[in-house]
Order: C-alpha cells, then structure tokens, then sequence
C-alpha cells in the first residue's frame, strides 16, 4: 500500500439550511488508525460519519479513500462500512442472513456466504446464535452482529457511530476491549464518533475533538488531555479548571487562559501562600471510591475542583469548612488559545 | 386501574348497550334468511332453507358478486400502487407544499360520498366525455382507497426510518435490491392491512358507484338496494348480507393476528 491516508477529507463542508453542520474541516487519517471524533451532540461529528459512509451529500470539498476520490460515488460503491447507533440489524431476517447480506448482495453463492457469516460470528463469539432473529438477541449481542455484519465484507474503513451508546456501564466497558481486540485482529482502520470522552481516550490512537462544526483539536489522547489547546476542550475532555483574564492573574501569576486538571492539584491544611499556590476553604468533600473530590472556593473568589486519591492518607473529610492551601507544579499549567469559538 | 362498583357497572352496561345495539340486528338478518315470510316480516311464521338454494343460483346475485370483487380487486391494486408511491414521495423527501399535499391526498376518504360521486360524474361524463362503464367505477374506488394504502405505508415508512435502508445501501446493495431485500418485506403487514382495508372499502361502496357505474354495471350493494323491497327477493339478500357477514369478518381476524406478530417483531 502507498502512503495515500484512509482517509482524506478537504474543505469538508456540509450545510443544512442556513446550518453549517460540517465547517471546513480538513483531516487525515491513517491506514489502520483508531480514530476518534470527539464531541457533544450537534458538534458535527456524526454527519462527518455520514458524510464519509456516503449517505449526505457535503456541500463543498472532497473526501478521498486511499487516494481516490469518492465524494460523488453512492454508499454502495465505497469500500466503507457502518456500525450504526441503532444496530440498523435488519428485523425479518435471521442473525445469520444479518451478516451474510453484505456478501449476497455482492452476489456470492450461498454455501459460501453461510460460512463465512458463520466464521464471522464466531469472531465476534455469537457462533451458534445465526439462526436467531435479531429481536431475540440481547442489546450486546445485536452490537456484535452489526459488527460482524459490517466487517465480513472486509471493508478498508470501518465506520462506528456512538456503536456503544445503548448498552449499560459494564459490557460497554468488555465491548471497548474487544473492539480494541477486534481491530487490531483486522488491522483496519476504525473510525469511531463517541460524545463519551472516557471512551475516546480509552480506545484511540487519535482524537479529533469536534465542536460547531469545526475541529478544535487533533492529537493523541494523553495531547487531548494532558494539554488541551483551549477551554472547550479542558472542560469537555474531562474535568479542568480554568482560570481566565484578572483570576489567571491573581491565581496563576500571568495574563492568560490556563487550566488546571484537579488531580494535579494538592490540598494541605492552613493558609500559607506561595507561588504556584493558592488559598481558599473547603465546601465539600465528596468520595468517589479510588479517590475524593474537594470543592474549594478561593479566597480570589473561583470555586475549584480537586481531586485526591484515597490512598494518600489522612483524612480529608475534617478539612470540610477549614482554611487550605492548594499547590501544583509550574508544568501542570497549562496555556490555553484564547478562543473565537466559544463554548456554548 | 381499580374501578369502583358503580362505575365498574356502568362501563358493563355500556358495553352491553352497544354490543346489543350492534349484534342483534345481525342476529335479526340471520333469523331472517330462514324465514318463509318473503316480506321479511317479524316474528318469521317459520323455517326454510329455500331462499339459501335459490340465492347461490341467482343470476342476479352472483353477478353482483363478481362485478363487486373485481371492482375490489383492481381498485385496490391501483391504490396500491400509487399509494405506495405517494408514501414514498411525501416520507422520503423534503419539498415545498409537503403538508399540502398530503391533506390532498387524504381528503378524499372523508369528502361526502355524494360530493365525489356527482363531481367524478360530470368529469367523465361532460368534461372527459367517456361513457360510464365498471372503469369509471374503478376509478372512483381507488381516489378514496388509495388514502387507506398510503396511511398504512406512511406510517409505517415513518416508524421503520431510513437506518434499514442506509444499512443495506452501506452493505453494497444497489436501490432496487434493497427495495426488494429490506424495504418491501418491511411494508408487507402495512400494504396487506391497507389493502384489505381498501377493498373493503370498495366492496361495500354505494353512494359513489351510484354515481359513477354504466348501465348494467351491478355491484353487490346495488343489486341489494334494488331488490331490498322486491317481495320475492328480501330473503335472498337476507342470504346475501350472511355470506358477507361471514367473509367479513375472516380479514378482521387476519389483521388482528397480524398486527398481534407485529408487537413481537418489535
């Protein structure tokens, strides 16, 4: 294969309306990437998805696939395959027949397509399940068969819409690891829109951190998060602190927009200012299992989130209405652009 | 819900009013079909399975019979058809005067019968200038049986979404093949129930055939009207409103079956 990326999107630019759902967008992505576009409902993210899957029209640029140009070809003539949000499994037909349409409409014999939709299934650990209807399979199972639905076709992208949205906290969490697994097995690339950040950090090689429309950031998820290029994403890519204008000036020392992650902070007992600290009092104390959140207003006025780990020691509940401290190091600060794109 | 004794009563009394009201008629017909009177008069003076024999050699009758189930046929085919299409055009895609359109097209199941009878009469008649024949009574039939089709498709396109159809397309299927693959087997219950609605309908229709039949063109609710006074004649229809009695109510049961899988299916 040539350095052609997977994917290449131009100028991609989709309006409805008045609407600019899609605005500009440029990217790259690479073959046999898992990668995330990350963002909150509305962001753009999923009609990019569709855009790529074929099912809209963009209203300006291109989308390439490995270097050919398919933003005027049909869904059916591009080389890629949905996981839909919804399954979309096809309700009057067995689980097997699900899987095997992709290969029957292709015009593959029967013998040949039964067996291939079976191995598929045993990929994906629902051998056995094929002569079930989808209605019969557990929320899981129907997640499964769309992916193997969508993958023995051996399509060189694979497209997955939110695929984990409507299934409960403990099998999305097995079924992240097994699409990781899955991936990696098939060796192609995986485009995956999430609104769930945990998610997008969990899984991909790279994010692209989507909102109105427009990317605001591209990077590795330890980029994403460790270094967020402006408020949207500090605030959106898990919890942050931020501190802007006359407050950045009081807290952090220096004009500018910065932002504090809460488990980079530290909070000690009395008042004692410094550089690279601040005081305040504890409002509230709150335990969530490996660790505790401490809501501290400072005395400059902002309420800030921190977040201790349990196993620190000493107990932070007594803190709960006294004067504290808080500290971080000088290269936990980090520099936010100072957006045109606001959030909200 | 717990209902209290009283208005637990009443609702049974209600029922009973209504089931009475609408049952002991029917019974009435049946009583009537083998009565001797041949006026129909009440209590029959006795019994006889006369006009049962003579009602299934009746030219008349089995004419009307065959005249009406083909009227039924085509016109619900036609409905069919178009509804379908119209469904497709009103779901599938966004355009001006959407909503127009759509009371258009379902206005004229509840025009009056007369109303459409007597403006389909002079269209054909003074403006079109055909003869009036069992065509112009097809399509009479199938303005209003088309709206039946076209609610149950609708619905059914908006319920299904396009996700099935964007899925197979996504899977390589051309336009046709997911027609044919996804699409129809998904309207099926809804184009069944349609159409069975649609040829009730047409089957049952007078004030508009009225209106719109050539001459010698006897549906089944004609010939009825025509021979409801006739002394010799009131037990054979008697026969006649039995035999529809019974077939009616074979489709009502298909659909309730059908619509009873459906919930499973979903």
């Amino acid at each position: 294969m040539t350095t052609a990326p997977a994917i290449r999107l131009t100028s991609l630019t989709k309006s409805f309306g008045s609407v600019h759902a899609v605005d500009g967008v440029h990217l790259d992505v690479a073959p046999g990437e898992f990668f995330s576009m990350l963002g909150p409902s509305g962001s753009g993210k999923t009609t990019v998805l569709r855009l790529i899957a074929g099912f809209e029209t963009p209203t300006s640029g291109t989308i390439e696939l490995f270097g050919e140009d398919v933003t005027s070809k049909a869904p059916f003539d591009r080389d890629v395959n949905t996981v839909f949000q919804d399954y979309a499994l096809f309700p009057h037909m067995s689980v097997l027949e699900n899987v095997a349409y992709g290969l029957r409409v292709r015009g593959m014999g029967k013998q040949e397509r039964r067996e291939r939709a079976a191995a598929a299934l045993e990929t994906v650990r629902l051998a056995g399940l094929g002569d079930r209807k989808p209605s019969q399979l557990s929320g899981g199972q129907r997640q499964r068969v769309a992916l193997a639905r969508a993958t023995v076709v051996e399509p060189k992208v694979l497209l997955l819409d939110e695929p984990l949205g409507a299934l409960d906290l403990k099998l999305r969490e097995q079924m992240q690891v097994e699409l990781k697994e899955i991936q990696r097995d098939l060796g192609i690339t995986f485009i995956f829109v999430t609104h769930d950040q945990e998610e997008a950090l969990t899984l991909s090689d790279r994010i692209a951190v989507f909102s109105e429309g427009r990317i605001v950031q591209l990077g590795t998820p330890r980029e994403i998060y460790e270094r967020p290029s402006n408020s949207f994403v500090a605030d959106f890519v898990g919890t942050s602190n931020v501190f802007t204008g006359e407050m950045a000036r009081t807290v952090v020392g220096t004009v500018g927009d910065f932002s504090i992650r809460p488990e980079r902070m530290r909070v000690t007992a009395g008042s004692k200012p410094g550089t690279n600290a601040a005081t305040g009092t504890v409002v509230e104390t709150i335990y969530v299992g490996g660790s505790t959140r401490v809501v501290v207003d400072l005395d400059a006025g902002q309420r800030v989130n921190v977040l201790m780990s349990n196993d620190a020691g000493g107990d932070v509940d007594k803190l709960r209405g006294t004067a504290v401290t808080l500290s971080w190091a000088a290269a936990d600060v980090v520099t936010l652009a100072s957006e045109n794109t606001t959030t909200r | 819900m717990k209902l209290s004794r009283v208005s637990r009563g009443v609702l049974a009394s209600a029922t009973g009013v209504v089931l009475f009201l609408v049952y002991v008629p029917l019974m009435v017909v049946l009583v009537n079909s083998f009565s001797t009177s041949q006026s129909l008069s009440w209590p029959p003076p006795g019994f006889t399975l006369e006009w049962w024999a003579k009602a299934f050699q009746s030219q008349g009758a089995l004419e009307a019979v065959g005249t009406s189930v083909q009227v039924g046929i085509i016109a619900t085919a036609v409905a069919l058809i178009l509804g379908t299409a119209i469904s497709f055009a009103l779901q599938r895609f966004e355009f001006f005067g959407r909503d127009a359109v759509s009371l258009l097209v379902i206005l004229p199941i509840a025009l009056p019968g007369i109303i459409t009878g007597i403006a389909l009469n002079n269209f054909f008649r003074t403006i079109l200038g055909v003869p009036l024949s069992i065509w112009t009574v097809v399509i009479a039939h199938a303005t209003f049986c088309v709206v039946t089709v076209f609610n149950n498709v609708i619905a059914r396109l908006r319920r299904m979404g396009t996700s099935l159809e964007e899925a197979s397309a996504d899977l390589g299927a051309g336009v046709w093949t997911t027609f044919r693959l996804i699409t129809f087997p998904q309207l099926r219950s809804a184009l069944f129930a349609g159409g069975l609605l649609a040829f009730a309908l047409s089957f049952d229709e007078i004030i508009v055939t009225t209106f719109t039949a050539g001459v010698g063109v006897t549906t089944l609710p004609i010939f009825i009207l025509d021979n409801m006074f006739r002394p010799a004649q009131a037990p054979i229809v008697s026969v006649i409103a039995v035999v529809m009695i019974l077939v009616s109510i074979v489709p009502i049961w298909v659909a309730q079956r059908l619509a009873g899988n459906e919930k499973v299916v979903r």
